[in-house]
């Protein structure tokens, strides 16, 4: 086995010399990964292809997707939502990074411990809340009638997509805050000190030693956090305002509701595009920065 | 550390507290104060009431949740089952393969749920194999969608064992099978304890996958949330998402509790 091993140009490693013995190991994983998942993929991109009764119908689908106005704006709500987002994401989730791990003060460890468990929770349960949080006669307009005396100051907010976007920054800014909160606990605190003894100011200490330092953790954080609201779903649908559609609730709506397979395929055909596009970019982003700073170092 | 004037420190701080506050506490407040709240028009709600947390314990979402306590304990098993597996196998690959493996397990993590769960519908409503409409499909959706999830952190467990202890003792006479069930396994037991925690809290929230392909006598505790949300029952809504987060972090501590005593004992 070693030896076959070797003739195939493998070094050998240490406890695993039965390679190909591992490999026909991987058979059983994979069944289960390509009954669960490839198959289904192919098949939704089979679908495309077909009428809603199964007979080939060519790219009918596709076109007449495609050239929708119902598409076209999921789409773009869909972008503008997950970038509006991730960008508050990164800002808002950078800053209580940096505070809880830089600016100490008494519970700051069990606040970095509270914001991970978010993460376990499902994302519907930001969006139910802001109903009462943020709807026309809420707790935030009420908040505002009490200081102000103006009724009903939130208006239509609960209807526009700026509550999507207000939601999943609620949500993701943990994901970011993870990132971060980890590469802050790897900063030597002597290079700030150092910095500020010399007499920069916090915010040049922040900006130009700080953050540099911290910017792969940020970037990687940050284009998770991409994905994660480019896929959104949950959100979006339990807030249901009706002019806020995104490309994944669309695809439930015409799959599920208008039992529209082949529309539905296509839309998930692209869907599954956009989303590994854009991580894609940003992963490659955060590898070269990545990999740069190291060279520096 | 970084800030040192008093003034400065109390800025950031008060920046800091309206966002936590906003951003984190409120959400989460007014879930807890919704499951008991009668009427909620105000800044607080007007009156309160148990009437929400007892019919969210009442038959129908009882059956619920039982139906996602079923569906999480298999679909995470089975996704830690394969996870582990295929982790300890992709740990021996050379670079290349090693990194091919990774990208296919980590590619159900990055599409979006609704996919995954159209995706087994469309591929499982037509010959050879007829799944739609069955409690399998709905299994195998949240199995698909929480398997990156298990592999990735029993890789990461991997990567942080020793391997001198196998090489050790591999070269005392132990037999592969021998290093794996007295060696690897009890010391990756905890990320395997962790895997199991996370995937089976995220299949207890599952909403995307689940709702393109649940059959209506196997509706989980979130379809019913929506459902009840749908409909403008708020408040109920709320005690029942409630029960759904008590009810997974007692999932998440028993299983803490059993990897615990699982590590102890060997």
């Amino acid at each position: 086995m070693t030896a076959l091993a070797a003739a195939l140009g493998h070094a050998p490693h240490p406890g695993t010399e039965r390679r190909p013995v591992r490999r026909l190991g991987l058979i059983g994983p994979l069944l289960v990964l390509v009954l669960l998942f490839v198959y289904p993929i192919a098949m939704v991109v089979r679908q495309t292809f077909e009428d809603r009764v199964g007979h080939p119908a060519g790219a009918v689908a596709w076109r007449e997707v495609l050239s929708s106005p119902q598409f076209r704006n999921a789409a773009m709500t869909t972008v503008e939502t997950a970038v509006a987002a991730t960008v508050s994401c990164v800002v808002i989730g950078t800053f209580i990074a940096i505070v809880l791990a830089f600016v100490p003060f008494p519970g700051a460890r069990v606040l970095a411990r509270l914001t991970t468990v978010i993460l376990a929770f499902p994302s519907f349960f930001i969006a139910l809340s802001f109903g009462v949080l943020y709807g026309r006669v809420g707790v935030a307009s009420s908040l505002i009638e009490a200081v102000t005396g103006h009724a009903e100051a939130m208006g239509g907010f609960i209807y526009t997509k700026w509550v999507v976007v207000l939601a999943e920054v609620t949500f993701y800014s943990p994901f970011v805050v993870r990132s971060v909160y980890a590469a802050c606990q790897r900063v030597r605190t002597e290079q700030l000190q150092v910095a500020a003894s010399l007499g920069a100011k916090p915010w040049r200490v922040t900006r130009e030693v700080l953050l540099p330092e911290l910017l792969p953790s940020i970037v990687a954080g940050g284009s998770l956090t991409l994905l994660l609201t480019l896929n959104e779903f949950g959100i979006v649908l339990f807030i249901g305002a009706k002019g806020v559609t995104t490309l994944p609730v669309l695809i439930y709506s015409s799959g599920i509701l208008q039992f529209d397979y082949p529309s539905a395929a296509v839309l998930a055909c692209v869907q599954v595009a956009l989303s590994l596009l854009l991580y894609g970019a940003g992963r490659w982003a955060a590898h070269w920065m990545g990999g740069r700073h190291a060279g520096l170092d | 550390m970084l800030v040192w004037t008093n003034r400065g420190r109390s800025g950031v701080l008060t920046v800091f507290a309206v966002l936590v506050v906003v951003l984190l506490l409120a959400p989460l407040a007014v879930v807890l104060a919704g499951a008991v709240a009668r009427q909620w028009t105000g800044v607080l709600p007007s009156s309160l009431t148990a009437r929400h947390l007892r019919d969210a314990f009442a038959a129908d979402d009882q059956a619920s949740l039982i139906v996602s306590l079923q569906t999480a304990v298999v679909a995470g098993a089975v996704a830690v089952a394969v996870g582990t597996w295929a982790a300890l196998v992709a740990d021996g690959l050379s670079r290349v393969m090693r990194g091919v493996v990774d990208t296919v397990f980590m590619l159900p993590a990055g599409v979006p749920s609704v996919v995954i769960g159209f995706g087994l519908l469309v591929a499982y409503s037509r010959p050879p194999v007829v799944l739609n409409g069955t409690r399998t499909l709905v299994i195998a959706a949240q199995t698909a969608l929480v398997l990156s999830f298990a592999y990735s952190t029993v890789s990461a467990g991997i990567a942080r064992l020793d391997r001198a202890l196998f090489t050790q003792a591999a070269s005392l006479g132990a037999r592969p099978l021998r290093v794996l069930l007295t060696i690897r396994l009890p010391l990756l037991l905890p990320s395997i304890g962790a895997a199991a925690a996370l995937a089976m809290a995220l299949c207890m929230g599952e909403l995307g996958a689940t709702i393109m392909v649940y059959p209506p006598s196997w509706r989980t505790l979130p379809v019913t949330i929506y459902t009840l949300s749908d409909r403008g029952n708020v408040f109920l809504a709320s005690a029942t998402t409630l029960v759904l987060l008590v009810v997974t972090a007692l999932l998440l501590a028993v299983i803490g509790r059993l990897s615990a005593a699982m590590v102890r004992r060997t």
